[in-house]
């Protein structure tokens, strides 16, 4: 269960930003998770409401866009979404393509109400 | 309300302690490898076997992760080769930071060659880098050949697959080219040694594919 670590890591990087935001309050933090990422979007999502329940950033939502696995077809150049290294491209059919994305696990932005941006960012 | 663009990874702490040990083991020329399976895969004896396979001038190193008992690092120790536990205390991985405490009284310069086998846990050891120079995944034959497509993301990860325990393929209904081609289809170029531990089929491959990799990171180390 390394979501928990995980869930705390996204909340540090929110408590960093709350102070480019004073007198703001930021509502939503946005991350994406890749299916290659060996995260659990659900047992995330519930880690990340236990940590929050409780503290100074509540009310704290958090959304999680999770990214398939994409390679890019050699032969067409085609961007597709991939089951495994052999799928065939959407586009032409062809097997053969480069990984492309979908071992993501970064954050993504964050929604935030009232606030004065601080100087200098 | 307003949407305001965010950059980074989440776990951009673990990444940089994780590139600043991959600096220090590079100024050092030490190769890591950092080894993750399920709990019982062979690890350990993996290790066992690999160890006993050097002669004592090796400069070779070992730290072994679980979540609780010093028991692997007994059994490593017997080796007389240095061995550390990092025990967790409950946590299911390895991370970076775990790594930089337990080297600090070790000399990196006095390694060339660091073992770390994380704790028994085919997901979270995937997400934490930890320096090392690759990841190598062991599957013991008993585990049911559909691993690789469950667990994908550290066999994508890893670069080579150890396919241990296969002195009970007779025994156990495991379609071991089923268990490559899965793994490949997760992975295109893995590399793949079948072993046994037990009867030491297959070490002398594994053996020769560790050297292969000392030599080929000793090369880039001269070269630059």
């Amino acid at each position: 269960m390394h979501e928990m670590g995980i869930a705390n890591s996204v909340l540090d990087a929110v408590r960093t930003e709350t102070r480019r935001f004073p007198g703001g309050h930021i509502y939503k933090v946005g991350i994406r998770i890749g299916a290659l990422a060996g995260v659990n979007p659900d047992a995330m999502s519930f880690c990340f409401e236990a940590l929050v329940h409780g503290t100074e950033l509540e009310p704290l939502a958090l959304e999680i866009e999770f990214c398939p696995r994409r390679h890019q077809c050699r032969a067409c150049g085609q961007s597709f979404t991939a089951a495994a290294e052999d799928s065939v491209c959407s586009a032409c059919g062809m097997t053969g393509s480069h990984f492309l994305g979908g071992d993501e696990l970064e954050l993504a932005y964050l929604e935030v109400e009232n606030g004065a941006r601080a100087a200098g960012r | 309300m307003e949407r305001v663009p965010l950059e980074g990874k989440v776990l951009s702490e673990n990444d940089r302690i994780a590139a600043s040990l991959r600096a220090r083991f590079a100024e050092h020329n030490v190769l890591v490898l950092n080894f993750v399976s399920s709990p019982g895969s062979g690890k350990t004896s993996l290790l066992e076997r690999t160890l006993e396979s050097f002669d004592r001038s090796e400069r070779v190193a070992v730290l072994t992760g679980d979540i609780q008992t010093e028991n692997d690092a007994k059994r490593l120790a017997r080796s007389g080769f240095p061995v550390k536990q990092i025990t967790t205390g409950g946590t299911c991985h390895l991370d970076a930071r775990m790594i930089e405490r337990a080297l600090l009284n070790w000399r990196l310069e006095d390694i060339d060659l660091l073992l770390i086998e994380n704790v028994g846990n085919l997901v979270c050891p995937s997400s934490f880098d930890l320096g090392e120079a690759a990841k190598l995944v062991v599957l013991s034959v008993t585990e049911g050949e559909d691993k690789p497509l469950k667990y994908p993301s550290i066999f994508f990860k890893s670069e080579l697959l150890i396919l241990n325990k296969i002195d009970l393929l007779p025994y156990v209904p495991f379609d071991i080219a089923t268990a490559e081609e899965n793994s490949r289809s997760v992975h295109r170029n893995m590399e793949i040694v079948r072993v046994s531990c037990q009867t030491r089929e297959g070490i002398t491959e594994w053996l020769a594919w560790l050297e292969h990799k000392r030599n080929s990171s000793r090369l880039a180390a001269s070269a630059s």
